[in-house]
């Protein structure tokens, strides 16, 4: 199906998020959007999508209008979303939710529970994957939530499919096997629009690329174009794709972790045995395929999680035990892995956002009080130097794009006193631009002696800011090794495969 | 006010389920072309419109029940096809002169021959809102900080307990006697809600289960102490009450005797005022509405979140407590007994949904129900409308906030958080032209 969106105009108050745009995704054809955080890209799938009603501008399937008044509309004509922001419900089983708006009846009334649950297993078996369709989804790791709303998208034999950052979440492998699904249903005959900040992933799959900038249509990229030509298409200025970076000048900082273990409520060893130790003035990217500890490692540097034995030390001075108060009291900045979950409070401003873990006392909080004056002029002070995309610090940061949601979380951390700074995914779901920003200024963290901690699934951002990289496979390190080993070498690694020379510690 | 301020309050909303930062898409909206629902819409704005169509949209409810309940007006409808007439103004009466005689019984009684006396219904109805407004601000602390304290009624017993036997047993001198009273009443009932929250805090039992047993238990334990010689019960009596208050205990009426209103009014007009701060500009209140609104995130950030909560229902209970002790040292100061909360426990559940959880919301909400009490008697008294019309008004106010959805639809309300509110003024950082 022919799908064409014409003069789409969106306005959120004085703020055009959509203007004039006109888009055509043929059948047979992924079609990718690429544009800045907050450029207007979701916003307009949701227009497409039935959720948001259009100011100006029609949407045209086949070449006839069509009118959507709500996502019903919009998946009984043939669209099919996979959204930035999961839509499941967590407490429903898979196949609940793949029927959820659209519950197959027996007579009675009854639902047809059998009939979603066959609809997901044809669904997988068709594209290879393991679902069980009675799983309850808030169990599933992301990357099988993902695969659940595709499943859902896909159980309408929809026409026009709409991803949304489906990548954002997914590592290396999962994103590579959902390419080869986008592809598949391409050859299908569905038209396909996708949206990705990773540049990789639009040259190896896009069809066409249309770029949007500021919610104007920017123009059009060939995939044949250079990360480099694409970048600055959508940013508008040239862009460093690989931040420099000398070589690490140590400072006696030092974070030492020995023998950690962390044991998960049923007994599960998360965490085994890991011990390793980051200079100040170095970044340490821990790599490998999420789910293999990573995520607990992380957040027991913040105390959010107790080792059941080992220890944590920063500057000598031993951190278990300690509550998360006292981690971030001793000069911690954290970038959870989750943003929305664990890094923001989606009803608070972006001014209190920006404030949220630095209640301990000046500037922020005097005696008993809010110091609303130090925090404002802070949060104007940061929307301006990391390029927040807002209407106002005074809005929700919930109602923030995506990428600019993460810039919240990150200037919160990059802003305070650091003695340490651990960021999981800290470029998760951030255009180009601001991964460029981003990593400026973690590099700069680490050469006013901090030491780094940074957590990547993402090779090429391990490769852009290691100065070491630590791989873990199982809870365990297979190994410590300079940032410029060979990429296959580093992929063996993730498997749970040391390299020939041994674990060698770098 | 923030953009904070307006979260549904209906606990039934709680983050858990609806973990923020899913962001704008989770919201659905249609937005009406048609520019009369967008003006209606900027007018009533956001959630506060709910509040004030769930109050007019209640009170039509209330006309048509008291229309259809006149005799005239069944009189008139018996030959309505003939003189409709006669039906419409019967109706147009009966409505009319119910809400005169509220009016009258609430805020300004016309027919008095003197301003002090034509002023007295509108001191009834405050006092009346007195207890609504310390009560409403203790549950709406807790909705704002995700917890639903429906401890209130057991809250007040310990209040009046704690003031009450202060205020009787004591030799102290006025105020320091008043004062002691108050202070030990809010600590009691701080205290018995604090229970509820270090149960929650440590054992993870849901706020709602505990609060409702110690309702039970504060009310057997206030029971036994009355029939207990020697203990709360009034010397030489045999019936479960108190003694009254020693009169240097006793609350002093705010415009001398003539008028009911006591100091109590104040003390919960400065307590608006205290919560209003608490939740908007101090430390505690901040993290209050992190952790109600996203208690991982409060968590990575640092806060307390047991300890957190503990807070919050030593607060939510405090303000319970104050309307319990302004009961026993200004309202009726002869002495209590187990009916001392009357059920304003759980009408604080209502004034603080209708006040959107909100200090000055809970504020007007209170008054508004105090007004309703007070205009019901005279409209008992004077047009022979049972006064049970205004419970009726009072539940289906609740009705109708607890189903938002349905205003929304009635009214054309846009979701809370689906459009963007602006501020005039704001030093905003504007994206695109
Ligand atoms: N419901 C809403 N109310 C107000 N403003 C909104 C709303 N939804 C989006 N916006 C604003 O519209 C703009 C476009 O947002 P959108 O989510 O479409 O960006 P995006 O291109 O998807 O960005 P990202 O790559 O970060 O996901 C942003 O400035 C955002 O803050
Ligand atoms: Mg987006």
């Amino acid at each position: 199906m022919k799908l064409e969106l014409r003069g789409i105009t969106k306005r959120f108050g004085s703020l055009v998020a959509n203007d004039q745009i006109d888009l055509v995704v043929n059948p047979g054809e992924i079609h990718c959007l690429l544009g800045e955080n907050g450029a207007g890209k979701s916003t307009l799938m949701n227009v497409l999508y039935g959720l948001y009603a259009a100011d100006e501008g029609e949407v045209l399937l086949d070449d006839e209008v069509v009118h959507f008044d709500g996502p019903g509309d919009a998946m009984e004509a043939g669209i099919g979303m996979v959204h930035q922001h999961f839509m499941l419900v967590p407490v429903f089983t898979v196949a609940e939710n793949v029927m959820l708006g659209h519950e197959p009846t027996r007579a009675g009334g009854r639902l047809d529970l059998e009939q979603a649950r066959a609809k997901v297993r044809e669904i997988a078996d068709r594209f290879g994957f393991h679902v069980d369709p009675d799983a309850i989804v808030e169990d599933l790791p992301v990357g099988v939530q993902q695969r659940v709303e595709i499943i859902k998208a896909l159980s309408r034999d929809a026409q026009v499919l709409v991803f949304d950052e489906p990548t954002a979440v997914l590592t290396p492998q999962e994103t590579d096997e959902l390419m080869a699904i986008m592809r598949q249903l391409r050859d299908d005959g569905a038209a396909i629009i996708f949206i990705t900040h990773k540049l990789r992933e639009v040259r190896e799959v896009a069809d066409r690329i249309t770029v949007i900038r500021r919610g104007k249509v920017v123009g059009e990229a060939e995939p044949t174009s250079t990360d480099a030509e694409l970048a600055s298409l959508m940013v508008g200025r040239s862009v460093e794709l690989v931040v420099a970076k000398g070589e690490p000048q140590f400072s006696d900082a030092l974070l030492e972790v020995e023998n950690l273990e962390i044991v998960d409520r049923d007994g599960l060893v998360l965490v085994d045995d890991v011990s390793f130790e980051v200079r100040g003035g170095e970044i340490l990217v821990v790599a490998g395929v999420q789910g293999n500890g990573q995520t607990e490692l992380a957040e027991s540097l913040l105390g959010l999680v107790e080792p059941s034995s080992g220890s944590i030390r920063l500057d000598g001075v031993e951190l278990v035990g300690r509550s998360v108060d006292g981690f971030l009291r001793e000069g911690i900045g954290f970038v959870p892995e989750d943003r929305s979950v664990d890094g923001l409070v989606g009803t608070f401003t972006v001014a209190e956002n920006l404030m949220l873990d630095r209640l301990d006392g000046p500037p922020f909080v005097k005696g008993a009080s809010l110091q609303i004056g130090a925090r404002d002029e802070f949060a104007r002070r940061a929307v301006e130097e990391f390029d927040i995309r807002t209407q106002s610090i005074h809005a929700p940061a919930g109602r923030l794009s995506g990428g600019n949601q993460q810039k919240v979380v990150l200037a919160r951390e990059l802003s305070r006193e650091l003695r340490l700074l651990v960021a999981s995914q800290p470029t998760r779901g951030v255009d180009v631009g601001s991964i460029e920003f981003i990593h400026e200024r973690i590099v700069a963290t680490r050469d006013a002696g901090v030491p780094v901690i940074v957590v990547a699934t993402e090779l090429d951002e391990a490769l852009a800011l290691a100065d070491r990289i630590l791989v873990m496979y199982r809870g365990r390190i297979v190994g410590i090794v300079p940032a410029d080993t060979p990429r296959d070498v580093l992929g063996l690694m993730m498997a749970g495969i040391a390299p020939e020379e041994g674990s060698k510690v770098a | 006010m923030s953009a904070s301020d307006d979260r549904p309050a209906v606990p039934a909303e709680s983050p858990s389920v609806d973990p923020p930062g899913q962001g704008a898409a989770t919201h659905t909206t249609k937005e009406p072309e048609n520019r009369w629902s967008t003006a209606f819409r900027e007018i009533v704005g956001g959630s506060w419109g709910v509040s004030v169509g769930a109050v007019l949209l209640a009170i039509l409810a209330g006309s048509i029940l008291i229309v259809a309940t006149d005799e005239n007006v069944r009189a008139a409808a018996a030959y309505f096809f003939a003189r409709p007439g006669d039906m419409l103004s019967a109706i147009g009466s009966a409505a009319g002169d119910a809400y005169a005689a509220l009016f009258r019984g609430s805020v300004w009684n016309y027919r008095a021959d003197s301003f002090a006396d034509g002023i007295r219904p509108l001191m009834v109805s405050l006092n009346y809102a007195t207890p609504l407004i310390g009560s409403g601000l203790g549950l709406a602390v807790g909705f704002r900080a995700g917890l639903f304290n429906i401890g209130g009624q057991g809250q007040m017993i310990l209040a009046a307990i704690g003031a009450g036997w202060i205020g009787f047993s004591l030799q102290l001198p006025w105020p320091l006697h008043m004062l002691l009273a108050i202070v030990v009443g809010m600590i009691t009932g701080a205290l018995w809600a604090a229970i509820a929250g270090v149960l929650k805090a440590v054992t993870g039992a849901h706020e709602v289960i505990t609060t409702i047993m110690l309702n039970h238990i504060a009310f057997y334990l206030l029971f036994f102490l009355l029939a207990t010689p020697g203990l709360l019960q009034a010397p030489g009596s045999a019936n479960p009450k108190t003694p009254p208050m020693q009169s240097s205990a006793v609350m002093p009426k705010i415009f001398g005797s003539g008028y009911h209103l006591h100091l109590g009014f104040v003390l919960a007009l400065l307590a608006v005022a205290a919560t209003w701060w608490l939740m908007e500009r101090s430390k505690l209140g901040f993290t209050f509405r992190a952790v109600g609104e996203n208690p991982r995130a409060a968590r990575v950030a640092g806060i307390d979140v047991g300890r957190t909560t503990v807070w919050v229902m030593v607060v939510s209970g405090a303000l319970v407590a104050l309307a319990g002790v302004t009961q026993v040292l200004g309202t009726s100061t002869t002495g209590f007994s187990t009916d001392v909360d009357a059920g304003m426990g759980f009408d604080a559940i209502t004034v603080a949904l209708l006040g959107r959880s909100n200090p000055v919301g809970v504020l007007g909400a209170a008054i508004l129900f105090g007004a309703f009490r007070a205009g019901g008697a005279t409209m008992q008294a004077a047009e022979g409308i049972p006064i049970e019309i205004v419970t009726v008004i009072q539940s289906l106010i609740v009705l109708f906030i607890a189903a938002p959805p349905l205003v929304r639809a009635i009214f054309r309300l846009p979701k809370p958080g689906s459009a963007p509110r602006r501020k005039a003024g704001d030093p905003a950082k504007e994206v695109a032209a």
